[in-house]
């Protein structure tokens, strides 16, 4: 019988055509899930078209975002100017768009950065616990012990402006967060009977984590990821805001805001359009997330 | 007990922690404070004068240990590069008022929050269910900062319903609370929804189901204890948020509070002001979080339990990989 057992599981290892058709319908029922759900694919749309729009911006406007005008200064919307002009007689919707393109940038990277770290070191802690989690929560309570906005804004405020420096200052808060939600669906998913199982059969501790416990962890992982995008774009727009993250005359939504403060009496469209596309954004990012978790986990959706 | 007093020595080495990380950002920040406290045309006997005066001669090392010796000895969190009143003082003089701040916002997101995604979860699927989870959508997708502008726009320069700068009356602090509180509310909707979707579809509550139990009893002693543990987590978080936010929205309001000192010191490049901001606020957030974690061993049994058996799952033998052959 034991030998009978070893025998299948060396045969397991290499993947099988029936392993793969599994996961193959594990992801069109993921898939199947998640067209059913029509604010997901708003929030979805909403993001797609976000990414269009800032990819293909040379296309889609024919102004440019530096082009200073002093006679256009501070125009409403018109058919030549959809959003108006900024202070600078600038084209405020060409600036949205490249504005995007900086936010969006920014917030991809802080995310990818913060998930792989917080992956990393939240897995191995939640995992072997003891002194090794003892060792990583530490540290990462004391990086919790600091709001991630505002370790964002002092490590901005010593490193400087800047798309990289604040992608940087943006993931630091992040890993935290993300290492605290790996650990703690892996320390609930080590209780369950299939990791005794996986343990008794002998499979290493790297193998139990990246074939029994990370795929588990994936659906938050992913969700939280989404938000986080949100997040970040929301905190690059904070910063920018004061002055720190991206600076003018670089296009950025938060940036543009603080600016259109001055004017907010008199000018509304420099504090509303940047707003309405921080506001969509995060909108989006947090729908399609909420779609993406709620197709990931049929739990929820019985 | 013991619990908590493990918790309690946890915290030591955590803001010493924060205290080097902080330290090390400013250390390295580029500027050179000595020529910004002298300002333009100064010697070069001036300038070591000033540096030593500064303590800033010294190395890494020395300036850490005697930045952390004069913290822990004197509660001296240093000079300001600009300001003659120690910065401890001033950061006393407003405290009160950030406090004040961030309680009422926490207590307005529990208050408002908890209940609006219980109602959420347990009627899932239906208009209410729709209708508050797209509240909390609208609402997590507004950055406290571009909601302050929006009001005041709104309440306070084309309504007048609202006063939007300082908090000399009650009246005041409507729109600075309600603005720090408002995305803490969404995610506190979210969270709870979120947990009590997923606490009602455990087995346990199907068992109280079917033991005939009313659906009101089974939400509030089945379903509510077991979502509190991460809601719990997110009072800490909305906590941190509100802190954090305090900076941009203390600004907006004038409101003479930390937030505003630090923000003037993030645009001066007074590091030492900016420094000592973040330690006071990752201090309060400090004992949020010792709280929260000596709440949790309350709400979750379990926890306590874990912390006491710890040694003794250490000693149990490993199982070794061969064992269960013998078993089997």
């Amino acid at each position: 019988m034991l030998r009978h057992l070893v025998k299948e599981k060396k045969e397991s290892n290499p993947r099988t055509p029936e392993d793969m058709s599994v996961k193959k319908a594990l992801w069109q029922d993921v898939l199947a899930r998640f067209l059913k759900n029509k604010s997901g694919i708003v929030g979805f749309s909403i993001v797609v078209i976000m990414i269009l729009l800032i990819i293909f911006a040379p296309v889609i406007t024919r102004f440019d975002y530096d082009a200073q005008s002093f006679p256009d200064r501070l125009l409403y919307p018109s058919a030549l100017h959809p959003f108006g002009t900024d202070n600078f007689g600038r084209d405020l919707f060409t600036r949205m768009l490249y504005g995007g393109r900086i936010s969006f940038m920014i917030a991809f990277i802080a995310t990818l950065i913060s998930a792989a770290i917080g992956t990393v070191f939240g897995s191995v802690a939640g995992y072997f616990g003891g002194v090794i989690d003892m060792i990583i929560s530490r540290f990462l309570d004391i990086l919790m012990a600091i709001p991630s906005l505002l370790l964002a804004i002092a490590i901005s405020a010593a490193l400087g402006s800047g798309p990289i420096n604040t992608a940087l200052a943006l993931s630091i808060g992040g890993i935290a967060i993300s290492a605290r939600i790996i650990r703690a669906t892996v320390m609930a998913i080590k209780t369950n009977e299939y990791i005794e199982a996986a343990k008794a059969t002998g499979s290493r501790n790297l193998r139990i984590i990246r074939k029994h416990i990370l795929p588990n962890t994936f659906a938050p992982l992913l969700v939280n990821a989404t938000m986080s995008i949100g997040g970040s774009i929301m905190g690059i727009a904070g910063l920018s805001f004061i002055g720190l993250g991206v600076k003018p005359p670089t296009p950025e939504w938060g940036s543009i805001l603080n600016v259109g403060r001055e004017f907010i009496r008199d000018f509304w469209p420099m504090t509303v359009f940047p707003a309405l596309f921080i506001m969509l954004t995060i909108f989006g990012f947090n729908l399609f997330g909420d779609a993406l978790r709620d197709a990931l986990d049929p739990r929820l959706k019985d | 007990m013991l619990y908590i007093i493990k918790r309690l020595i946890m915290v030591i080495p955590i803001m010493i922690g924060v205290v080097i990380i902080v330290f090390t950002l400013t250390y390295f920040a580029p500027g050179d404070p000595v020529s910004v406290a002298l300002g333009e045309g100064y010697t070069q006997e001036e300038y070591d004068a000033q540096a030593e005066f500064m303590g800033l001669d010294k190395t890494y090392i020395e300036q850490l240990a005697s930045y952390l010796v004069h913290l822990i000895t004197k509660l001296d969190l240093g000079k300001s590069y600009f300001s003659n009143i120690p910065i401890e003082s001033e950061l006393m003089s407003r405290f009160p008022v950030s406090a004040m701040l961030g309680l009422f916002g926490i207590v307005l997101t529990v208050l408002i929050g908890i209940p609006l995604g219980i109602f959420s979860a347990i009627k899932q699927y239906t208009v209410l269910d729709y209708g508050l989870t797209a509240l909390a959508l609208v609402m997590a997708a507004i950055p406290g900062f571009v909601l302050a502008i929006l009001c005041i726009v709104l309440f306070g320069v084309r309504l007048r319903w609202l006063p939007i700068m300082g908090l000399e009356t009650p009246r005041h602090w409507i729109l600075p609370i309600a603005t720090s509180a408002f995305p803490g509310i969404a995610a506190m909707m979210r969270m709870t929804r979120t947990t009590m979707l997923e606490v009602i579809r455990q087995d346990y509550i199907t068992t109280a189901r079917s033991k005939g139990l009313k659906e009101n009893a089974i939400i509030v002693k089945h379903a509510l204890k077991n979502c509190l543990i991460p809601l719990v987590t997110i009072i800490g978080g909305s906590m941190a948020m509100v802190l954090a936010g305090s900076i941009i929205s203390e600004n907006i309001f004038s409101i003479r509070g930390i937030g505003t000192y630090m923000y003037g010191g993030i645009s001066s490049r007074d590091y030492p002001v900016v420094m000592a901001g973040v330690l006071v606020m990752a201090f309060v957030v400090c004992v949020v979080n010792l709280l929260v974690d000596i709440l949790y061993a309350f709400v979750d049994p379990r926890i306590k339990t874990i912390y006491g058996i710890r040694k003794n799952k250490r000693k149990k033998p490993a199982v070794m990989p061969g064992a269960e052959s013998e078993v089997v």
